[in-house]
């Protein structure tokens, strides 16, 4: 009786009794599922346009992070070297175009899925080669990027504690899906990556090139992983542990499906918000620690009954 | 208005071909699998203007016929010449560029997406705005948009779908399938345009339909047209020439009234006891 009570009564009279401090866990909670979610944007923006799931994503966040703050140590002006490591991922995208994607075409998926883990091993070396192992610090104030943070006064003395970093990467992350959203449906480029995720024959007939496509959706990948290593290197610091937090992607994937944007950005929520309440309120419970797997466990449970995800495109196959 | 001094204008660069002068010329091609052969040493040419079509039994070479002129076959021997222009190795994309439009056999359609998004996309060699535009739907790209949307509207109304233009075309009949990929393929206002079993599956109303759309395309728009089909009374009835392949092989070629004589295309279409 009381084990049921401190799971089912317990934690839900927590949270009424600090609303302040459930607000916090909350607003916690958010940003790591906006940080999520653009991670998880990157996967989808390249399984939608060829197919591949990219290993490589996670690896390519820390990348593009090393070569922005490696640069700047290296003495260049922190505006110079955002424009500079754009320009390097804009070379990646034409390097895995034209050495990955381009020999193994019309290779079976695998195939595919296997070269990104090569991919990522390549990363990973040469990363450190040129700007070694150590953690670095992000250049968020070189950048512009707000530091800081801001208390609410809630209620009778209750605390909300905004930091602003947090707060720019939610407002940037919502322009960047705001963008990315036009692009793929007004546009002609955009029509162009739905139309070659659809069918590689039929877009090849209408003219659109295969390589030419691929190459553009890495280099948004590119940007949007540049992007996602900043926002994370500043909460916390830029190193090759953050491949690792990248796989928390896979989660928010098979919660919000491998297609669809809006699915990324609300599995990246549901699994942000769950997993810091979970800590919080069910945590204590088995002694700490399960936010690193519960994300997992939700995705889970949710492969169970909906295996296209919440906005993935129903599976249909004939047999 | 506007879209149609667009449309002279578009027309007006193309060619210095005359109506019967050839277009398209297949010399000696040669295609084969590994070990098997679909094409073995085939010519034929096509005239500007014209309506030709492929004939021949399940399995004869038409469509690889179809793939090797569009590019996504190479063959390992023989020329092909558009528009004077020989070349061996072509990407599918190059041959669109140089006015090549087809159709496929199983609808190739973007299924997820609209009637209008798939003809659209036929444009998309036709426009030239840049990546930066793009991203921004902005300006010159937003403009662009508008223009070729007039386009694309003229060929629905030709085609009459459209009372379907905003349905995902995934969700269509399957003969309403068929008619937007044509519009598709005509979106690229291609010079010689290549269609593959366009009338598989239809029923005698649909048939009529496509046929009429075919003959019209062919006078309004002067697109050679060369199509590949089973039906043959639709073949006789609407093409200029016509080509039988049997086994990979040319078993005849001439007008729909010689062929229909040639003893060799009736042995192959009915059998014979050897």
């Amino acid at each position: 009786m009381d084990f049921l009570y401190s799971i089912l009564i317990d934690p839900f009279v927590q949270m009424v009794e600090l609303p302040d401090f459930l607000l916090q866990v909350l607003w916690e909670g958010f940003v790591a599922g906006v940080l999520y979610a653009l991670i998880a944007l990157g996967f989808v923006l390249i399984f939608k346009a060829s197919g591949v799931f990219n290993f490589a994503q996670g690896i390519m966040v820390v990348f593009a992070g090393l070569t922005l703050v490696g640069l700047h140590e290296k003495g260049v002006p922190a505006y110079l070297a955002l424009i500079l490591t754009i320009g390097v991922m804009g070379l990646l995208a034409l390097a895995v175009e034209r050495f990955v994607m381009r020999p193994l075409v019309n290779q079976p998926d695998i195939i595919l899925l296997m070269s990104t883990i090569g991919l990522t091993y390549f990363l990973i070396g040469f990363g450190e080669f040129i700007f070694g192992g150590e953690p670095k610090q992000m250049i968020t104030e070189e950048l512009g990027l707000p530091t800081g943070s801001t208390a609410f006064e809630i209620g009778d003395g209750g605390l909300l504690i905004l930091q602003h970093i947090d707060v720019a990467a939610a407002v940037i992350a919502i322009i960047m899906v705001g963008m990315l959203a036009i692009f793929f449906n007004k546009t002609r480029i955009g029509r162009a990556l739905r139309a070659v995720a659809d069918d590689h024959q039929a877009a090849l007939s209408v003219g659109i090139s295969l390589n030419q496509i691929w190459a553009i959706v890495w280099f948004a990948a590119g940007i949007v992983a540049l992007t996602t290593g900043i926002m994370w290197g500043a909460r916390s610091d830029v190193s090759f542990a953050l491949e690792i937090i990248a796989l928390k992607a896979l989660p928010v994937l098979i919660l919000g499906g491998f297609t669809s944007i809006p699915g990324a950005i609300v599995g990246g929520l549901i699994i942000g918000i769950g997993e810091k309440i979970g800590e919080i309120y069910w945590g204590p419970l088995v002694g700490g620690g399960i936010e690193s797997w519960l994300a997992y466990m939700i995705a889970l449970i949710f492969l169970l009954f909906r295996p296209q995800g919440l906005f993935g495109e129903r599976i249909i196959e004939r047999v | 208005m506007n879209a149609r001094i667009q449309h002279v204008e578009l027309h007006a660069d193309d060619d210095g071909l005359n109506p019967g002068d050839v277009m398209l010329k297949v010399d000696n091609v040669s295609l084969s699998f590994g070990g098997v052969k679909a094409i073995s040493d085939i010519s034929f040419d096509i005239l500007k203007g014209e309506i030709r079509a492929i004939i021949g039994p399940n399995g004869a070479g038409k469509t690889s016929m179809l793939n090797v002129i569009n590019g996504f076959y190479h063959p390992q021997e023989g020329v092909i010449t558009f528009r004077g222009k020989a070349r061996s190795r072509m990407q599918p994309y190059e041959a669109a560029a140089s006015g090549i439009a087809r159709t496929f056999q199983n609808v190739a359609l973007f299924k997820g997406m609209s009637t209008l998004d798939n003809i659209m996309s036929g444009r998309t060699l036709r426009m030239h705005k840049n990546f930066f535009w793009q991203v921004l739907h902005f300006g010159p790209a937003r403009n662009e948009e508008i223009e070729h949307r007039l386009k694309v509207e003229e060929i629905i109304d030709f085609l009459e779908i459209q009372h379907i233009r905003k349905t995902p075309v995934g969700k269509l009949p399957y003969g309403l399938q068929k008619r937007v990929e044509l519009g598709r393929a005509l979106a690229m206002e291609p010079d010689l345009l290549l269609l593959d079993e366009p009338m598989a599956g239809m029923n005698l109303e649909e048939k009529e339909d496509m046929s009429r759309f075919i003959l019209d395309v062919n006078s309004q728009m002067g697109t050679t047209i060369a199509l590949i089909e089973h039906d043959m009374g639709v073949v006789m009835d609407i093409s200029d020439r016509v080509v039988v392949l049997d086994y990979g092989r040319k078993i005849g070629d001439g007008s729909p009234e010689d062929v229909k004589n040639n003893q060799d295309v009736i042995d192959a279409y009915l059998g014979v006891s050897h």
